[in-house]
């Protein structure tokens, strides 16, 4: 009833070829956004910054970056984790070797490191893809452990290869509470995803989708393959760079390779595959999902059984909660195999005919 | 799938977090411990009994004493995984319960993490035996507390020990002693110290890392058996021990040769390989069995009425008494803070900090706690945030661990200078200063 489009007329290509063409969708975002960025601060505690809000911030703009590569380009990656680790270490160097380096180029420069690296580790996807990508750009995962557990240099001569910063400030602002935290982060993450998702609706994006979909009529039609897979690996390591320095200087403080392991990188995979692949929305959801939902079971799994007079052991419980998330992916997967976007848009298309449907 | 159902049960699990939420909060004059752990994972069989002997302290003394002065004790265990990200969402959990105490992260990575949080939400870190070495300097590193030892002082007392069983430090010349550690900060710790030990004696020191979590020991082992190193020591962590001992066993190198950090000379890293364990040797940081007298209160009073928190018979074993004990000292500081600031009351982090820092427990002391030849004495002070390095070897016999050597304590000739430098270096990176002398002097005003 209140979701439909009809009576709104586009009258340029510009109207038509905006992001949120319906205005409701246009409306709904920009309060969203506004209330991340005014009501959040004025409701949330510490806890609910640092422990999910702050980490929940930085994943969804990683799974963005792993979303353009795997879900917009089609190139299967496993070595996620490693981007984020060279963006945070090279972020740590640049932080730590230049005096006065401020933060955000910093964390830019981090991201660029990443790009080299991915761009580096894209190379064998232009002769292999699938499955044999996703070993091949396994290798990266490995590569960065070693690198960072074994190359003192770029630990800064670290006896035990863990580092820290601190001192965060942007323009003089110190990022030191946990709301300054959350709203850089928050800012950074706006800006990403606009660009990413200008990326993948421009003539970039529709070569990664040309690629993904079929690399082979793609390049009959003129697409450069090498220059369409390497710009995507470059694209994604650019944001999962950043995703990491953020992860390792706003989040974490201190860390050590471990932080950024294989893990992360199969984390990262099934919260695009999750979230959707090739949607820009269905990396937040995915994040939303795989960072928060452990957490949540972790708390609240106790209360509910409490209700029925059942008393669980910690043991049983991070058991409990692994099989609920498990059985929850698997669960996910069935009914909708595109993933939490797919319900999105399709709760958004029923709404559309509603209360007609057809 | 209905969209109707998605609606409900986002409706039903919503509802459960709201119950959640509010009932937790029910508070009285408690002082609260937040047990961070890990049940589960790789290194599960040895951070169990840990947390058991936290929990099983903390009931003890609420059934026994009524708490500390009548300040009841609280706790909440929070699973880590041995995960630093999960271990920093346990920390910002439980950080602002009322009464809040002292983090024992149980992971080194995790305590790097916090190192840089807990001086801004001012609650002390307890790292007992593990944890940054430098960060003894309490200086540098206010809110650290890695009592009873690191793992410099362990490196050096096994250095010590070896030495002294070939006949004088002085016949390691040109001995081979090869570090099998785990590749994690965890495991690199010790490396600074052993160089240093190595430039002084002349052995030849050997490096072989082990990815984590260090199932996968062929290479090392093959490499081992290549070069025949005069002695092996062990810097591993859960299912890494006891893989290492099997490895040693394959491969034929003498276990007798082989010397373990104090956490791989626990029960779970043997127990397994049994009698291919016999003639391991690993430091102990404490004594254990259930003679001692704590153990027979904990005996009493939790396990007799059902109360206990894991099997009975692991009472006593070697790392849930290292659990026992960081809860004793934990409990002390917060008695010591009490003395000092009001008895009867709940004290604050910045208090307990005080507490932990104040330490003195003599013999006496601790033979009143029902601690005799489990611990030595141990002390704190502003700059010694540690108190005491002691420590002794013990040997696997195939079927229990048994004590081997006397007592040693880490040469502070070695140490002091390296944890000053590291100390120093730290500070400079982080653009900080050392702590005033007067910030020890007046307790009083740091504590308001």
């Amino acid at each position: 009833m209140f979701y439909r489009e009809n009576g709104q007329f586009k009258t340029s290509y510009r109207a038509d070829q905006q992001i949120f063409p319906i205005a409701q969708d246009r409306i709904v975002v920009l309060a969203l956004v506004a209330a991340a960025f005014v009501l959040v601060p004025m409701l949330a505690s510490d806890y609910f910054y640092r422990a999910i809000l702050i980490p929940l911030v930085i994943m969804s703009m990683a799974a963005l970056g792993v979303n353009i590569l795997v879900g917009y380009c089609g190139q299967i990656s496993l070595g996620s984790g490693a981007f984020m680790a060279v963006g945070a270490y090279g972020a740590f160097n640049f932080f730590v070797r230049f005096p006065g380096m401020p933060l955000v180029p910093a964390l830019i420069l981090g991201g660029l490191c990443a790009t080299f690296f991915g761009i580096l580790f894209g190379l064998p996807s232009l002769r292999v893809r699938g499955l044999y990508l996703a070993v091949a750009t396994l290798a990266a995962q490995f590569f960065s452990d070693w690198m960072f557990l074994r190359i003192k240099w770029l630990t800064n001569n670290s006896d035990s290869g863990s580092v820290s910063v601190n001192d965060l400030q942007v323009l003089g602002m110190p990022i030191e509470s946990a709301m300054s935290k959350y709203l850089f982060c928050l800012a950074l993450l706006v800006v990403v995803a606009l660009l990413a998702k200008n990326l993948v609706r421009g003539a970039i994006g529709r070569e990664w989708m040309a690629i993904r979909d079929m690399d082979v009529a793609a390049a009959v039609i003129g697409i450069r393959p090498m220059f369409a897979k390497l710009s995507a690996f470059a694209v994604s390591s650019f944001i999962i760079g950043m995703a990491g320095a953020l992860w390792a200087f706003v989040h974490l403080g201190s860390w050590e390779p471990a932080a950024f392991s294989v893990e992360v990188s199969f984390k990262l995979l099934f919260m695009v595959i999750i979230g959707g692949l090739g949607s820009i929305m269905g990396s937040f959801f995915g994040a939303a999902f795989i960072v928060v939902l452990p957490i949540f079971l972790n708390q609240f799994l106790p209360g509910f059984l409490d209700l029925f007079g059942i008393e669980i052991s910690t043991a049983g419980l991070s058991h409990a909660e692994l099989m609920i998330f498990g059985a929850l992916i698997v669960w996910f997967l069935i009914v909708e195999p595109h993933g939490l976007a797919k319900l999105w848009s399709t709760a958004k298309q029923k709404l559309r005919v509603w209360p007609f449907p057809h | 799938m209905k969209l109707s159902k998605i609606v409900i049960a986002t409706a039903v699990v919503a509802a459960g977090a709201a119950g959640v939420a509010t009932n937790a909060f029910a508070q009285a004059k408690e002082q609260f411990f937040p047990l961070l752990s890990y049940r589960t994972g790789p290194y599960a069989p040895n951070g169990t009994p840990w947390a058991n002997g936290k929990q099983d302290y903390i009931k003890m003394i609420n059934a026994r004493d009524g708490g500390i002065n009548g300040v009841k004790l609280t706790f909440e265990e929070c699973e880590t995984g041995y995960m630093t990200d999960r271990g920093v969402e346990c920390y910002e959990r439980l950080k602002s319960r009322p009464g809040v105490t002292v983090f024992d992260p149980q992971a080194t990575g995790i305590t790097f993490a916090l190192t840089e949080k807990a001086p801004v939400d001012k609650i002390p870190l307890m790292t007992l035996g593990y944890g940054l070495s430098v960060s003894q300097d309490g200086m540098a590193f206010k809110w650290n507390f890695p009592l009873m030892g690191s793992y410099w002082t362990g490196a050096d007392i096994l250095i010590q020990h070896i030495g002294k069983n070939a006949g004088g430090l002085d016949k390691l010349k040109g001995k081979k002693i090869t570090l099998v550690y785990h590749d994690s900060p965890f495991g690199k710790e010790p490396i600074p110290l052993l160089q240093e030990r190595a430039k002084m004696h002349g052995f030849e020191l050997q490096l072989l890392p082990v990815t984590a979590p260090g199932v996968e020991q062929k290479a090392t082992w093959l490499q081992v058996r290549k070069d025949r190193p005069d002695y092996v020591l062990l810097w591993g962590w859960g299912v890494m021990n006891s893989t290492a001992l099997k490895e040693a066993q394959a491969t034929g190198y003498p276990r007798d040769k082989m010397y373990g950090v104090w956490w791989a000379g626990a029960e779970p890293d043997v127990r397994d390989v049994g009698d291919g364990a016999k003639g391991y040797h690993a430091l102990a940081l404490n004594g254990h069995g259930t003679q001692s007298k704590v153990m027979q209160d904990i005996l009493k009073y939790v396990h007799d009425k059902g109360q206990g928190t894991g099997p009975k018979d692991e009472v006593g074993s070697v790392l849930y008494t290292r659990g026992v004990i960081i809860q004793m000292l934990s409990v002390e500081a917060v008695r010591r803070a009490q003395e000092h600031f009001g008895k009867g009351k709940v004290m604050t982090g910045e208090q307990v900090r005080w507490g932990l820092e104040n330490l003195a427990l003599d013999q006496k002391r601790l033979d009143a706690l029902g601690f005799n030849d489990v611990i030595r004495p141990i002390s704190t002070s502003c700059s010694d945030h540690m108190g005491s390095t002691w420590a002794r070897v013990h040997t696997w016999d195939g079927k229990n661990w048994k004590m081997s050597s006397d007592w040693y304590q880490a040469d502070e000739q070695i140490i002091k200078p390296m944890v000053k430098t590291g100390a120093d270096k730290y500070l400079a990176d982080k653009k900080m200063q050392r702590r005033d002398v007067k910030d020890c002097q007046s307790p009083g005003q740091a504590s308001s």
